[in-house]
């Protein structure tokens, strides 16, 4: 994993007076909410429908165990007890008290952690795969590049007050678990002749307008990423739309410009931030890497896991994903409990998973951006070990990728923009689908549920995906169906009117009923509804 | 009496800045505004007769100036870089290392702040329009 270097962690202690200097003129009356607003933004301190929501930075998902136990800490400390882990592969504090916030972040800087550019209209978090240098399909460990231009885009003087926010997502697999050309800026990592460069997609995102990003470099060699990026970003701070915040974001700048007039535009800017010598040396990328270098595998054990248990085992069929090393697997921890609110954790929670990957698992976790928790690189022969431990705490929820396995976002229960409520709705499905064997049955299906057409919870990169709406002052959800996040990205469809709460559950289930009757064998969800059509499905629901 | 925040050791100039299309359409003016929907690299043919231009900050949401004045400051232009309109005190480290020297903000600015926020951050993690050196540099030599 990353480590601070002196300059790194003085760059995050400065950032901590600077905040607590703003709070205490906030405090004193100096500023007025209006010119706080901005700064406290730029510090991911939202003002929400009950409290102030804290969003702390996770960068590319990963962190250690001293980390985690610190979200755990100030989830104690500060919060009601827990930590709601966001599509963003962030955490999110709902219940923060101003004056506190300046000794959290403090604490967070304590562990190498922050909040900087987790809100605004600045280059967020970057995110990345959370199998990231444990899978076998990727062509090298992605974290090196997204810690990069972590850096990079650290109080970038130029891009910190952007027409719209402005969110990265690094890969190096040709499978997609980052949702990558949903983002802004999609990197994935490729090979050329040997040498790695990225291949770039702008114009992604989600939001009322979803799109999917166009590539615009096939390869960009990495002494020149930087630069590239900084085109890419300049083209939007001076063209991208300013008038109306919905049209704000550079997929719409992309779609109005067409892709080849942007990759033009992008590639005469290159021409000249290519003359400022602002890419680092290949030195500095070689200094991240080394900080990712694999850990200390056990050479030659075992490949064999006791199956003996049958809960056991079945956690161990869809929670454990194979890893590039023998005798080693990768380890999901669900945070969708049947009836739980997804992606929350107790301190408790956070503590035991932290001291897992302390004693199992390298100290290394990561956070993925279906709200859940992986150990990444964990003995096979410690798996059972680590199962019980998980089973006593309720982590071992052994339904991941399956219909329980719900993102969504807070919703009307926390957000102020929400139109209706999606975490009640989630709880409602994952109870009517408890049987573990009826989802096994259906496997993998990716449902997403936002509260409002921000889309935070993906919805329309769900297989299914449910859309709270306002009608007339009454919440309505509305079903959307096709759509996947993953390499085979697409945008789900509204497939007819909404719903009520409990007549949006009737609908999924009708919908997946539907599935189950016309599939072939050995076909998801997702796979039918491309080859049925909608009109299937629609007919089942609608009767 | 507008108050100015200038980082300069020449005289400010007294002269008004003309638009951009009175510059383009011919004038000899040394002083220019550039409106945030302007290009900023429509000034470059005029940069060595330019010794003011005052870059306009409708909101301080509008960050285009921003580019503005890195553009200017990239093509070679030394004289003086004016911020003006909705600047805030916390943007005025971002706007110096664009490359803006001088500051007519709308909402009084405390001096005692500013100094502590220019000099706030002991490092950069990126190079830009300042003479700041970034820390991968410092790493690597
Ligand atoms: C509760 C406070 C929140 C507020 C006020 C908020 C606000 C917004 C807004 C306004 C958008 C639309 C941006 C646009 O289209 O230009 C958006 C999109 C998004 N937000 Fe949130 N959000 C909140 C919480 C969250 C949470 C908890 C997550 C993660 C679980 C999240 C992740 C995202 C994602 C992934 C998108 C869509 C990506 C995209 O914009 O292309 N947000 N949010
Ligand atoms: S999708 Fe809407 S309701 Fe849900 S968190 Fe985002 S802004 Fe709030």
């Amino acid at each position: 994993m990353y480590q601070y270097d002196q300059y790194d962690q003085a760059i995050v202690d400065a950032r901590v007076e600077e905040f607590r200097d703003q709070v205490k003129r906030r405090l004193a009356g100096e500023i007025t909410e209006d010119q706080f607003k901005p700064l406290r933004l730029m510090n991911g301190l939202y003002l929400q429908l009950h409290a102030y929501m804290l969003r702390v930075a996770i960068p590319y998902g990963t962190l250690s165990g001293k980390q985690m136990r610190m979200l755990g800490h100030i989830a104690r400390k500060y919060d009601r007890d827990y930590g709601h882990f966001t599509t963003r592969q962030n955490l999110q504090y709902n219940w923060i008290k101003l004056e506190d916030t300046p000794d959290i972040l403090a604490d967070l800087a304590s562990v190498e952690m922050h909040a900087i550019q987790t809100s605004g209209n600045c280059i967020r978090n970057i995110s990345s795969d959370q199998y990231a240098g444990a899978a076998a399909d990727e062509v090298a460990d992605p974290r090196p590049w997204a810690e990069l231009l972590r850096q990079w885009s650290t109080f970038h003087p130029e891009f910190s007050y952007l027409p719209r926010k402005f969110k990265i997502a690094v890969i190096a697999s040709e499978e997609d678990r980052a949702a990558m050309r949903l983002h802004d800026i999609g990197i994935e990592l490729v090979r050329r002749d040997g040498v790695l460069g990225a291949r770039v997609f702008v114009g992604g995102g989600m939001g009322r307008t979803p799109m999917i990003a166009p590539e615009i470099a096939e390869f960009v060699k990495a002494d020149d990423l930087l630069s590239y990026v900084e085109a890419c970003l300049r083209v939007y701070n001076r063209y991208g739309r300013r008038d109306n915040a919905y049209k704000a974001r550079i997929k719409i700048l992309i779609h109005e410009l067409g892709a080849d007039e942007y990759r033009r535009q992008v590639a005469d800017e290159f021409a000249h931030v290519k003359t400022l010598g602002i890419d680092p040396p290949l030195a500095e990328l070689e200094r991240i890497t080394a900080y990712f270098a694999p850990p200390a595998y056990e050479q030659g054990i075992s490949d064999d896991i006791d199956r003996s248990d049958p809960d056991f085992a079945l956690w161990l069929d869809q929670n454990v994903k194979a890893h590039k090393q023998p005798g080693y697997a990768i380890v999901n921890i669900s945070l969708k409990p049947i009836g739980g609110i997804p992606g929350d954790a107790t301190s408790d929670q956070i503590d035991l998973m932290a001291e897992l990957a302390e004693k199992y698992g390298f100290d290394e976790l990561r956070v993925t951006h279906a709200q859940n928790i992986v150990l990444p690189h964990v003995a096979k022969r410690d798996l059972y070990a680590i199962w019980q431990a998980l089973d006593a705490a309720g982590l071992a929820n052994a339904n991941l990728d399956l219909v329980s396995d719900i993102i969504a976002c807070p919703g009307l229960d926390y957000c102020s923009l929400a139109n209706a409520r999606s975490i009640p709705v989630a709880q409602k499905i994952a109870e009517r689908f408890a049987d573990l064997d009826r989802q096994r049955d259906i496997g993998e299906l990716k449902l997403k549920i936002s509260g409002c057409i921000n889309a935070c919870g993906h919805h329309h990169a769900g297989h299914i995906g449910i859309l709270g709406v306002d009608k007339k002052g009454i919440e309505n959800y509305q079903l959307t169906l096709g759509g996947s996040g993953a390499e085979d990205t697409s945008i789900g469809k509204i497939i007819g009117p909404g719903f009520d709460e409990d007549g949006i559950v009737d609908a999924v289930e009708r919908a997946i009923e539907k599935y189950r009757e016309v599939r072939t064998p050995g076909e998801r969800f997702l796979d039918t509804y491309r080859r049925v059509g909608a009109d299937v499905f629609k007919g089942a629901i609608y009767g | 009496m507008v108050d100015i925040i200038r980082f300069r050791d020449d005289a400010a100039t007294d002269q008004q800045p003309v638009g951009l299309a009175e510059l383009t359409g011919g004038s000899n003016a040394t002083a220019v505004r550039l409106e945030s929907n302007e290009d900023a690299r429509a000034l470059l043919p005029y940069l060595a007769q330019l010794t003011l231009i005052e870059v306009a900050f409708p909101t301080f949401r509008d960050g285009r100036g921003y580019s503005a004045a890195r553009i200017l400051r990239e093509a070679g232009y030394l004289g003086e870089l004016r911020a003006e309109g909705d600047v805030l005190v916390d943007q005025m480290l971002s706007m110096r290392r664009c490359g803006f020297d001088s500051f007519v903000a709308q909402a009084p600015v405390d001096r005692a702040t500013l100094d502590a926020t220019l000099n706030r951050y002991p490092n950069v993690y990126q190079p830009a329009a300042d003479a700041a050196v970034p820390v991968w540099k410092l790493r690597h030599g």
